[in-house]
């Protein structure tokens, strides 16, 4: 089986967002646009953080609300096809934790593919790259 | 091109207008941070200009390297200080850096005056002008903050800086408060923001940065990360903070304490790290690409006043500096009455370490009889007692009166009228950090070119000159700091948190320049910071600021640092030297 990208220890989150770095230079280069995990505060950034990333549903609503058939499911998770996407973003919608990140460069969503990336720059070992 | 460092958004707050100009020119040859904000204030502050006049500018700049290394998480602030007069420059990290840069912008340059108080919504569309008549007199940044964040709402990584009551009434060491635990804390940039009715700034990005050699870029990043996170550099910063100095510094006799009437504790000292690590620590924080999460705040559990089995919990965050500033400087040696007094300047928005000089200064002059009770407002500070102090900070930031007035315009604003100069402690106009290791600590608050500690760390000289048990000639110190402080301008235009500095050695900044940039020498560089130091200085002498006319307080020489006593000659030899190197036009960072 694959793996998958799991949450451990949200508590131990320190706002860094090294994972969301990691996650963008998959593409070579640099900033947040193509990153698929954010991280958000939970009211303060003293009351802590929810780290926020796909979480391979079995039976995936980003998939059921494509109005394009633009994404398929996968061993462990989803893939978008861009060329077929015509950036409806109802995927985004669809998700109910808000894991479907939004491209606004290419207005394209951006959903995880559990390559594990994130979890190697997680400095506080908040993300584990684990076996399904 | 979208997203490039080069484009300079301006804010015109008069008209309520901005636009981004092009600045390849600024960007190509000074890299970014201080070295293109030092340029951005001499063209747009009118020589010799009231720091609280709308000519002032303020000038956000971030670098090449923002949000694409770890580390690299500040902006450098610049504006002319209405503290000291002349350079105002400080930096802040938070997420303020990523947030401008991932906005599309390499620097904000905000001008004029608006008519009525206004806040800021940046994002990569441009800028939109919000009112802030509600949030003005707001008793606490930290509300005003979080409305902003939330009218703002929005995509994006957000960050947002704005001003507390000290600002909006112009006390000349206002700070501005970033997120809820950073700060644009030294120089006045809060009483500028005041100047301005800009309340605050809301700062969102989400963009793309495209870089020159995408493999090398991959392989320098994995190098540097993993360094950062074994480095036993950054160990320090990461496990106790800074406050780890708090203890080393008491037992070498180096703290000040009680306005420098003592210099530490022996080797039991109050509020030092593992401590209150132990006892207080209620989360670790990190600045936007920082793997290090040197923020440590504090969670203090209070009962309530009246009610009973009620209780709140209030985070503070505690740093070396204002601990030192708050707490040791003015007997405050309890962690619960020192991090309620952090908890006080964050809410009001003061500089911590300006405002626990002037209480330290006021609470001796208070002892002598320069003040009387009349003149504080009935008042009586008396060395620990955290209540009254935290009533002067509110009486300061309201400027409640002559006495409070002055000294919300720095210790020597108020020991010119009432006298006691001898120990009101600020070097160039700046109150004094938390070092009296010797000669290099406070030849840097003399000659750093914005009197800081960080300008070029002094007391880390002075620290190896006792371990090495050597000395050095007042010539050679004034070459060292100077090497160090050009060295720093590098640092600062890539730009790059102090903290690293030990990470960011002559082949990292040149290896994260090449991958990104261009490739760049490390000789240029420190070519580049030597200069980028000498258009500091021409600025403060433009501004009227005279090396010799520096003041060394007298308790400075009268009581001995841990390498022995200061003689005021020495200093002045130093400062000499720095001042001659500087005009001379020499490579000093050779030999």
């Amino acid at each position: 089986m694959g793996k998958r990208l799991r949450v451990v220890d949200v508590e131990r989150c320190v706002d860094c967002l090294l994972c969301a770095f990691a996650c963008a230079r998959r593409f070579g280069g640099g900033g947040l646009a193509k990153s698929a995990i954010a991280v958000r505060s939970v009211g303060g950034m003293e009351r802590g953080f929810v780290v926020v990333v796909c979480r391979a549903c079995e039976d995936p609503p980003c998939l059921a609300v494509c109005p394009v058939g633009a994404i398929r499911k996968v061993e462990v998770g989803v893939r978008v096809d861009a060329d077929r996407c015509i950036g409806c973003s109802m995927c985004v919608e669809a998700c109910a934790i808000g894991a479907v990140q939004w491209d606004a460069v290419e207005r394209k969503p951006v959903i995880c593919v559990h390559c594990g990336l994130c979890a190697q720059y997680c400095p506080h070992s908040v993300l584990a790259h684990e076996e399904v | 091109m979208p997203g490039a460092l080069h484009r300079v958004l301006f804010v015109d707050l008069a008209r309520h207008r901005s636009w981004v100009e092009d600045r390849a020119d600024l960007y190509s040859e000074s890299l970014g941070g201080a070295g293109v904000a030092i340029e951005l204030l001499r063209e747009h502050c009118p020589e010799r200009c009231d720091p609280l006049a709308p000519e002032n500018p303020i000038v956000l700049a971030v670098g090449p390297l923002t949000s694409l290394y770890p580390l690299a998480s500040k902006t450098v602030a610049m504006f002319k200080s209405p503290l000291t007069g002349n350079l105002g420059e400080s930096h802040c990290g938070g997420r303020s850096a990523m947030a401008l840069r991932l906005a599309g912008y390499g620097a904000m340059v905000i001008m004029d005056r608006s008519p009525t108080p206004v806040y800021l919504s940046v994002d990569a569309g441009g800028v939109r002008f919000r009112d802030a008549r509600t949030l003005w007199g707001m008793s606490s940044s930290l509300t005003a903050g979080r409305v902003m964040l939330e009218r703002e709402g929005g995509a994006g990584h957000r960050t947002v800086l704005r001003i507390g009551p000290a600002g909006e009434n112009l006390v000349t060491y206002a700070g501005v408060t970033v997120e809820t635990y950073r700060h644009f804390g030294r120089l006045g940039m809060g009483a500028v923001m005041g100047s301005k009715h800009l309340k605050g700034i809301v700062i969102a990005g989400n963009g793309d940065l495209p870089v020159a050699d995408r493999g090398a870029y991959q392989r320098t990043y994995r190098d540097l990360y993993t360094r950062a996170v074994r480095s036993p550099a950054m160990r320090k910063y990461y496990e106790l903070g800074t406050p780890e100095n708090l203890g080393p510094l008491s037992a070498m006799g180096a703290l000040p304490v009680r306005n420098l009437q003592a210099t530490g504790y022996g080797t039991e000292p109050p509020l030092e790290g593992e401590a209150l690590a132990r006892e207080h620590l209620g989360r670790r924080l990190a600045c936007s690409h920082c793997p290090t999460a040197c923020i440590h705040l504090a969670a203090l559990r209070e009962p309530h006043p009246e009610a009973p089995y009620f209780y709140k919990t209030t985070f503070v965050s505690y740093d070396y500096e204002p601990l030192y500033a708050l707490g040791t400087m003015l007997g405050v040696e309890q962690p619960e009455d020192a991090l309620r007094l952090l908890d006080v300047v964050e809410h009001l928005g003061l500089d911590a370490m300006s405002a626990g000089v002037a209480l330290a200064w006021a609470t001796e002059a208070f002892e002598r009889g320069l003040l009387d009770e009349k003149a504080l407002g009935g008042l009586r500070p008396a060395w620990g007692d955290a209540r009254v102090y935290a009533t002067m900070l509110e009486c300061i930031a309201r400027r409640a009166g002559p006495l409070y007035t002055l000294l919300g315009e720095g210790v020597d604003a108020a020991a010119a009228e009432y006298g006691g100069d001898s120990y009101a402690l600020a070097f160039g106009g700046l109150e004094m950090p938390g070092y009296h290791t010797g000669p290099g600590a406070h030849l840097t608050h003399l000659t750093g070119a914005r009197h800081s500690h960080l300008d070029s760390a002094g007391y880390a000289f002075d620290q190896e000159d006792m371990k090495a048990g050597q000395s050095r000639s007042p010539k050679e110190l004034a070459r060292a700091l100077l090497t160090e402080e050009a060295r720093r301008q590098v640092l600062s235009s890539l730009v790059v948190c102090f903290f690293a500095r030990g990470l960011y050695d002559a082949d990292t900044c040149v290896a994260c320049l090449s991958a990104v940039e261009k490739e760049r020498n490390w000789d240029d560089l420190m070519a580049l910071g030597e200069d980028i130091l000498r258009r500091k200085h021409a600025f403060k002498a433009r501004e009227g600021f005279e090396f010799d006319a520096l003041r060394i307080p007298a308790r400075t020489l009268e009581v001995p640092t841990p390498l022995g006593g200061l003689s005021e000659n020495t200093l002045r030899e130093a400062i000499s030297e720095v001042e001659r190197l500087l005009a001379s036009g020499e490579r000093f960072s050779h030999g």
